[in-house]
């Protein structure tokens, strides 16, 4: 049992290091990665099953007994998460084969790729703070090299800025944990949740919950501290940034929940505060700057963060359907914002630009393409029946339940926002005639690479309608999910209840 | 750098520091040392021969690309954790396999502890040999 | 002890601070350098500091025969080490290069990823 615990970042490392000597053909490199990920799908998918039907999960790594040594845990969210991971990571190898060019294979691009991916499952499923301090670096170190890979000018200057302001997290990340150490003298999670509340220091607790607010909350790219990511995101190829703005951001969300669920105590109401107004600032500050942009990308990217206000929202409301919206939301959004990148990509590939004012007429051209462009966006505008709309109508009505009606009119004006960027993407890149040139169409490009880009946008878009027309499942799910987070007594068990073997 | 003096103090040095290198690495098993300190060690043998004699000449005096090198590494060190597929336990556990004597009097064993440490040793070396080349040629 | 060590941890940070003020790139890396540094000692300190023997057990034995330092905090400390080397020794090959292709260190200028962009003519 605790084999397949690990296995979400074992298979991650084991592949990376098997396309590392075969960097030279490109060939070989992507069906190891496409197969690595194949796998680590079939883990996730085993990992969810047992969790779904057993209840949370805990394995000790090298014997070492919980609180000492090294936990990892599976309970819904973590297992949701991997399953999540597991998809995108499979749907960007297979868009990265014709994505990303020969010279960028050579340099190592799978390696990193499948770092990346061990960096973002092992932070889903540890359980020991300093644990997730290590993923997160390995991570980090790998999504520096993936956006800085190659060295184009637009990704160094970019890079420069993601590099500087991520560093700042990391340390502050690293002085938290150290100071948690210090109150509590633990590092395990579970256990930490026990130590704190005995703590008789608010002063110092109250301070931790800030430090930590701020070192995810760069990761999550929350309202003051989001800057680095409209300056790095469209700068590499557009296969890393589905993957970093599928992910990546959504792993400080990940932490942000994780902690202020299990680690500080419920009744700490200020930090709910702080995360309430952070959060509807970053949806406002998100949806505006999306709304300023006439860049394909940039619009995409600034979108991130208007949704990162979302999930910061669920969290901050802090009731079972919010946090299940949360999570619900989540899962749509990774799906949905990924798939748009990848959109995007093709549409570059068929026009020539990312530029709104300098494309046009893939509609035309390409009506299938668009098909998945529309489920996409309009999902993640909130349109009935996509996944967005539920995911949006359960935070609404948590935040109604909590007569919380500013939040509910913060909420509608930045769908409406959302809309806005939407549909001036649909007009300019889609509708439109191409202003110079004509847009080629799908049937212009070679007959894999066809495959290639349309595979994964296809498989996408199919689990955004899925999610939007048969909700009631995931819905459930997700007030599981919510409720094992708001009454942590299941994950106390499995992590300190379990004996060594 | 052309320095007649250096040159010929780096031949000793080199070999002396490798040696040392090794000597740490296995002194780390039971006592301060270790695979970290040692690659270091041993990536600074490296980077006083690139001094004396030049980058090209260090490259070939390691005969293999140390991005290899590092990824070698890597792999021994995880491999290193997998040993405990066949005892049965779980991941990364401690594997002894005892030479002479037993659990009570001691007396030598090996253990995946040191091919852990060899691994790190190996990665480390690569690594900082990968940074100071990169950094040598920009 | 934890006083005078804990002013040396403000200390740096307020020197890395003041050099990540800084427009010039390498002063941001360097000031980054010290304020990791400073997290490393806050967690030395955070883990208590004692005057006992270093965790080994003798041969022999199966609990250590005198009081000894606590080890965590320095396995901590050594792994946070690890990754920060990686992380800084990467920022620096990475400030190499950005000067070698950008050919400045200076944030302001670096603006290819950001354009300003061109001034609109204001309608009445």
């Amino acid at each position: 049992m605790s084999w397949l615990l690990a296995l979400p970042f074992l298979i991650p490392i084991f592949t990376a290091l098997a396309t590392f000597p075969a960097r030279a053909r490109p060939r070989l490199c992507g069906v190891l990665s496409i197969f690595g990920c194949t796998l680590l799908l079939v883990v996730t998918i085993a990992i969810l099953v047992l969790v779904e039907s057993n209840g949370t999960h805990a394995a000790q790594m090298g014997d070492w007994a919980a609180p000492f040594g090294i936990t990892l845990v599976a309970d819904r969210l973590s297992a949701v998460m991997l399953l999540i991971s597991g998809i995108v990571g499979l749907c960007v190898a297979i868009f990265a084969l014709s994505d990303i060019g020969k010279y960028r294979v050579k340099l190592g691009f799978h390696s990193f790729f499948q770092l990346l991916l061990a960096g973002v499952c092992g932070s889903f499923i540890t359980g020991d703070i300093f644990n997730l301090y290590v993923w997160f670096e390995v991570m980090l170190i790998a999504s520096f090299a993936l956006l800085v890979l190659g060295g184009d000018r637009i990704q160094l200057d970019g890079g420069i800025k993601y590099v500087a302001l991520n560093l700042v997290s990391t340390l502050l990340m690293l002085t938290s944990i150290g100071m948690i150490y210090g109150l509590t003298g633990t590092l395990n999670m579970a256990q930490l949740h026990i130590s704190l509340a005995a703590v008789d220091n608010p002063a110092a607790v109250s301070t931790l919950a800030v430090l930590f607010i701020c070192a995810f909350g760069i990761k999550a790219a929350i309202f003051p501290l989001f800057f680095w990511l409209p300056a790095s995101y469209h700068a590499p190829p557009v296969a890393v940034t589905a993957v970093f703005a599928g992910l990546l951001t959504k792993v400080g969300v990940y932490a942000l929940i994780r902690t202020f669920t299990l680690i500080f105590p419920n009744d700490l109401g200020f930090t709910h505060s702080i995360l309430l107004g952070t959060a509807l600032l970053t949806m406002l500050t998100g949806v505006l700057g999306a709304a300023a942009h006439y860049e394909f990308r940039k619009i995409l990217a600034f979108h991130i963060i208007s949704q990162i206000g979302f999930l910061v929202l669920g969290l901050a409301l802090n009731s079972p359907l919010a946090l299940a919206g949360a999570v619900f939301y989540m899962v749509h959004n990774i799906v949905a914002k990924t798939n748009l990148f990848l959109i995007s990509g093709t549409a570059q590939r068929l026009t020539g630009s990312f530029e709104l004012s300098e494309i046009g007429g893939i509609y035309r051209a390409s009506p299938l393409l668009s098909t998945f462009f529309f489920i996409a966006a309009f999902s993640l505008a909130g349109f009935p029946p996509l996944s967005g709309f539920w995911a949006k109508l359960l935070l609404l009505k948590a935040s109604l339940d909590q007569a919380a009606y500013w939040v509910v009119v913060v909420a509608l004006v930045t769908g409406v926002l959302t809309l806005f960027s939407m549909s001036k993407i649909w007009a300019e890149a889609f509708l439109k005639a191409h202003p110079k040139d004509y847009c080629k169409c799908l049937g212009d490009i070679p007959r894999y690479e066809r495959y290639q880009r349309l595979l994964p946008v296809a498989l996408l878009a199919l689990i955004t309608l899925l999610l939007g027309l048969v909700p009631g499942p995931f819905i459930d799910y997700s007030l599981a999910a919510a409720g094992e987070l708001l009454e942590p007594a299941g994950y106390l068990g499995a992590v300190l209840g379990l004996q060594t073997q | 750098m052309n320095s007649l003096i250096l040159q010929t103090a780096t031949r000793v040095l080199v070999a002396l520091i490798l040696v040392f290198s090794i000597y740490m690495l296995l002194r780390g098993h039971n006592y301060p040392g270790g695979g970290f300190i040692a690659g270091l060690i041993a990536a600074s043998a490296f980077a006083l021969f690139a001094i004396a004699w030049g980058m090209e000449s260090a490259q070939s005096a390691l005969r293999i690309p140390p991005g290899n090198l590092a990824a070698s590494g890597v792999l021994i060190a995880a491999l290193s954790g997998m040993l405990a597929l066949f005892s049965g336990d779980a991941p990364f556990s401690g594997q002894w396999l005892r030479l002479t004597g037993d659990k009570t009097t001691g007396g030598i064993s090996i253990s995946n502890v040191l091919i852990f440490d060899i691994g790190v040793y190996l990665a480390v070396l690569g690594a900082v040999l990968t940074l100071i080349f990169a950094l040598e040629e920009a | 002890m934890e006083g005078p060590l804990a002013l040396v941890v403000g200390i740096l940070i307020a020197t890395g601070v003041y050099l990540m003020l800084a427009r010039n790139l390498l002063h941001y890396l360097f000031g980054l350098v010290l304020i990791s540094n400073a997290a490393n000692l806050a967690i030395f300190i955070a883990g208590r500091v004692t005057r006992a023997a270093p965790p080994l057990i003798p041969e022999g034995l199966q609990v250590p025969p005198e009081p000894i330092s606590n080890p965590l905090p320095q396995a901590l400390i050594l792994t946070a080490i690890v990754i920060g080397f990686g992380l800084l020794a990467f920022a620096l090959a990475l400030i190499a290069q950005a000067y070698k292709v950008l050919g400045t260190l200076d944030v302001d200028s670096m603006r290819i990823a950001e354009p300003i962009p061109p001034k609109r003519e204001k309608s009445l």
